[in-house]
């Protein structure tokens, strides 16, 4: 069954990988163009830079108040906070979220300060849109 | 799932090798019954923390179980591939029965799917224009899956809820491996796939 399906899709696959390419928003470092690829996999489960899924957008996070996407439901905790998310507040968050806000609503955690590295790199990359 | 095919008088490997590992990993998947039963569940209450853990992840399953109806539904896949894509959608059916069950026994109350135009919004489903989109598109889906529940073992303080989300990773996993296969993906070649 597979078989068939991987055939059909092989071609249509290679389009799709080119058009994505095409459409990659700035990524000025090295970092960030790996960072693309590590935010999807780690972090696209849950969010996308341009819509609330289970947690809020991320388009401009660097440099945003916290807890401050319109329509997205945010914990107490997170709510509470307070401040803007620097790269070095982000790196604090993504080794604990419960650290930085007890009972906020994210428990992901990124033990690779590598990896941590590059999707903050990636998010930086991708700033609001005016 | 092996033992099934083993009680049948097929050894393990002469499966493999006759009918290739794309397929028999494609037997392994149909083989499950589409509401099968986690294995034991624990009576006790998980603590409030590991219930938010399970209420994120519970909105995950509900977001993948739109993301298979509508593109199940879209008319782009082939008969072929929308009978794996059932199996696949039976699969966090299953997943949502388990978590919702497990949140409301622990005190909680199980967070509602949104409705279908938001996740055809949020995730962006109406530019899917083929077979091959709607592929990778869920791959996609299921690698951040497969992240967000290894990701958060280490978060879980009730060993029966983590065994559970070993259990829901897994399946998230063979879902990636089978969908990243079709999409003419390779698979990574340094260990630990998914963190
Ligand atoms: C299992 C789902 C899940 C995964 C996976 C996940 N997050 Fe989150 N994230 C959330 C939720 C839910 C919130 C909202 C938390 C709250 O309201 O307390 C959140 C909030 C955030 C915030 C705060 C945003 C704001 O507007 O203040 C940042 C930053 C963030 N996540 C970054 C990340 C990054 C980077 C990754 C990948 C490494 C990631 N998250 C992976 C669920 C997740």
């Amino acid at each position: 069954m597979l078989r068939i399906l991987a055939t059909a899709v092989v071609a249509g696959a290679v389009l799709v990988v080119a058009s994505l390419a095409a459409a990659a928003p700035a990524a000025a470092t090295g970092e960030a163009a790996a960072g693309q690829a590590l935010y999807l996999a780690r972090c696209g489960g849950c969010h996308s830079l341009d819509a609330n899924r289970i947690g809020p957008a991320h388009r401009g996070v660097v440099g945003r108040r916290v807890a401050s996407v319109p329509g997205y439901a945010y914990s107490p905790a997170l709510k509470r906070l307070g401040g803007v998310w620097t790269p070095a507040r982000l790196d604090q968050w993504l080794q604990g979220p419960q650290a930085v806000a007890p009972g906020a609503r994210m428990f992901l955690t990124v033990g690779d300060p590598a990896v941590r590295r590059d999707i903050i790199a990636y998010l930086a990359a991708n700033p609001a849109t005016p | 799932m092996i033992e099934n095919t083993d009680a049948k008088g097929t050894s393990r490997r002469s499966l493999l090798q006759s009918a290739g590992l794309v397929s028999a990993a494609v037997g392994l998947v149909a083989a499950v019954p589409a509401g099968a039963a986690p294995v034991r569940r624990h009576t006790g209450g998980a603590t409030a923390s590991d219930v938010a853990v399970m209420q994120g992840a519970l909105a995950l399953e509900h977001e993948g179980i739109a993301a298979y109806k509508i593109a199940g539904g879209s008319g782009l896949l082939s008969p072929e591939v929308l009978a794996v894509a059932l199996v696949f959608l039976g699969h966090h059916e299953g997943h949502r029965d388990a978590l919702a069950k497990l949140i409301a026994r622990s005190g909680g109350k199980p967070v509602e799917p949104k409705s279908n135009d938001e996740y055809i919004k949020s995730l962006n489903i109406a530019a899917l224009k083929n077979q091959a989109d709607v592929i990778r598109f869920a791959a996609g889906l299921e690698q951040g899956a497969t992240n967000a529940y290894v990701g958060q073992v280490a978060a879980l303080q009730d060993k029966a809820t983590a065994h559970l989300f070993g259990q829901l990773g897994a399946d998230e996993a063979v879902h990636w491996a089978l969908l990243n296969n079709a999409a003419g993906g390779t698979v990574p070649k340094a260990a630990f796939l998914f963190s």
